[in-house]
């Protein structure tokens, strides 16, 4: 059954957040600049009411912030107790960035996690006014061994991404850490243990490490929860819990595309089905699309077999998709969405078939987020 | 005292390029300023109390990164954004 979809993708971008609306996905409108100037590391509206709309923000001189908005935009309110670590704690750690953002377990319509910079992790019991240190994650006894600290690898900051929560059990979570690894809590956060078994890394010494892997990007299916995808810096995997050992399926990408990238994204329905962005991760590491054709890969069998989904896209270009940039809708056919380093909202309202130009010209694109509405 | 409020901070001030705060040191005059206009502080000093790395705070035209120094009411604070960015 087809339905037809009113939709908003935010935009977050290194100089505020667009919102880009549509009716059909077809002709779309491009809003002004929210927070012109300031750093939007991720926006995200949360599927639980359909309603709120958090916002990590930074700007140059700046310290981090959460601003939430009930409105779609309208009017913001900056949290009154944005996340950080704790006054006077021994590693005198302070947060550098907000730089992911997810909504909590469904029965916790209040809870929101926050992943930082450094490496922290950060609650919100009320929506997103008032954040908490994760003191069993922050605090945990191997966090200096697990988190970057001090040094930082990652030229933007190690950081704590992909807070991904089981639908079936609120205190079953799951995070990522780039550079760092996969790390799942079964208490609600009060104690972690490394999930990297699988995982390649050839950048560390040891080559059956349990932790310092390069997760880009982690997303659990939340209609089969035990299903996890992760683009990593050292290929793609998947896992099927209780399993604790992940397979490289982007093995079978093809060898001239390679399975370097940072997002992959998720068919909200079909758990076999899963949509990468491949990038150059030879050499020096371009990080743009192998031999400069850009082409999402999409796999209907969990990994096993891939076809390439460029109809519309340029036949070169030298952009980047980041973590964060990549999205899908909730809409039969799904909607697929991607936003580039060079400031282009790409989108395709045939799960990928083909691909229109939504709006060009925009600053460097962080992150992109969909909100939708359905009518059959 | 007054004092003086960057552009990136104006938000918090309703506009206001000086916002009247008191305080006998810098960390007390910060402390302040965020009773009278919530949030600025952390925009401008971590939760460790340290300065952020691409603001400034200016005393009598000298630069300070102390923010236990000593303040009057003669003296003139000046909140800046460091030259950085792009």
């Amino acid at each position: 059954m087809s339905t037809e979809s009113s939709v908003t993708v935010l935009v977050g971008t290194r100089k505020g957040l667009f919102l880009a609306t549509s009716d059909d996905r077809r002709s779309w409108s491009v809003s002004d600049p929210h927070f012109l100037g300031h750093v939007i590391q991720h926006a995200v509206v949360d599927p639980r009411d359909g309603r709120r709309l958090l916002v990590a923000t930074n700007t140059g001189h700046l310290g981090p912030t959460v601003f939430r908005s009930d409105d779609m935009g309208q009017t913001w309110a900056e949290a009154s107790k944005p996340p950080a670590f704790r006054t006077g704690e021994r590693l005198e750690r302070s947060l550098d960035k907000v730089f992911w953002l997810s909504p909590g377990h469904a029965d916790q319509p209040n809870v929101w996690y926050a992943g930082g910079v450094p490496q922290g992790l950060f609650r919100s019991d009320d929506g997103g006014d008032v954040w908490e240190p994760v003191d069993g994650w922050n605090d945990h006894e191997n966090w200096e061994k697990w988190a970057e600290h001090p040094y930082q690898g990652t030229p933007d900051g190690a950081m704590l991404h992909s807070v991904n929560i089981d639908p079936r059990d609120p205190d079953h979570l799951y995070i990522g850490l780039s550079g760092g690894g996969i790390f799942e809590s079964t208490d609600g956060g009060a104690d972690w243990r490394p999930l990297n078994a699988g995982v390649e890394a050839e950048f560390l010494p040891e080559p059956d490490a349990e932790y310092g892997h390069d997760p880009h990007c982690v997303r659990l299916h939340p209609a089969q929860p035990d299903r996890m995808y992760q683009q990593n810096h050292c290929g793609f995997y998947v896992i099927d819990r209780p399993a604790d050992k992940w397979e490289r399926v982007g093995r079978n990408m093809p060898d001239d595309v390679g399975d370097i990238g940072f997002p992959v994204e998720l068919h909200p329905r079909h758990p076999d089905t899963a949509w990468v962005f491949p990038m150059d991760g030879s050499d020096v590491w371009p990080r743009t699309s192998p031999d400069g054709r850009p082409a999402v890969f999409v796999t209907h069998d969990r990994g096993a077999s891939w076809t390439r989904q460029d109809n519309g896209l340029p036949e070169r270009a030298w952009y980047t998709v980041k973590r964060q940039a990549m999205t899908t809708d909730a809409a039969d056919p799904v909607g697929v969405y991607f936003g580039t380093t060079s400031g282009e909202l790409w989108a395709s309202g045939d799960e990928g078939a083909s691909w229109a130009c939504v709006a060009s010209h925009l600053p460097e694109i962080y992150s992109v987020e969909v909100t939708s509405s359905s009518a059959s | 005292m007054k004092v003086s409020i960057p552009t990136p901070l104006r938000s918090y001030t309703e506009g206001a390029k000086q916002a009247e705060a008191i305080g006998s040191t810098l960390d007390e005059l910060l402390s302040d300023l965020d009773r009278r206009h919530p949030g600025l502080r952390f925009r401008v000093v971590d939760e460790q109390g340290r300065l952020r790395q691409h603001m400034r705070i200016f005393v009598n035209r000298d630069i300070e990164d102390d923010l236990q120094r000593p303040i009057g009411d003669g003296d003139e604070v000046v909140l800046m954004q460091a030259l950085s960015g792009g």
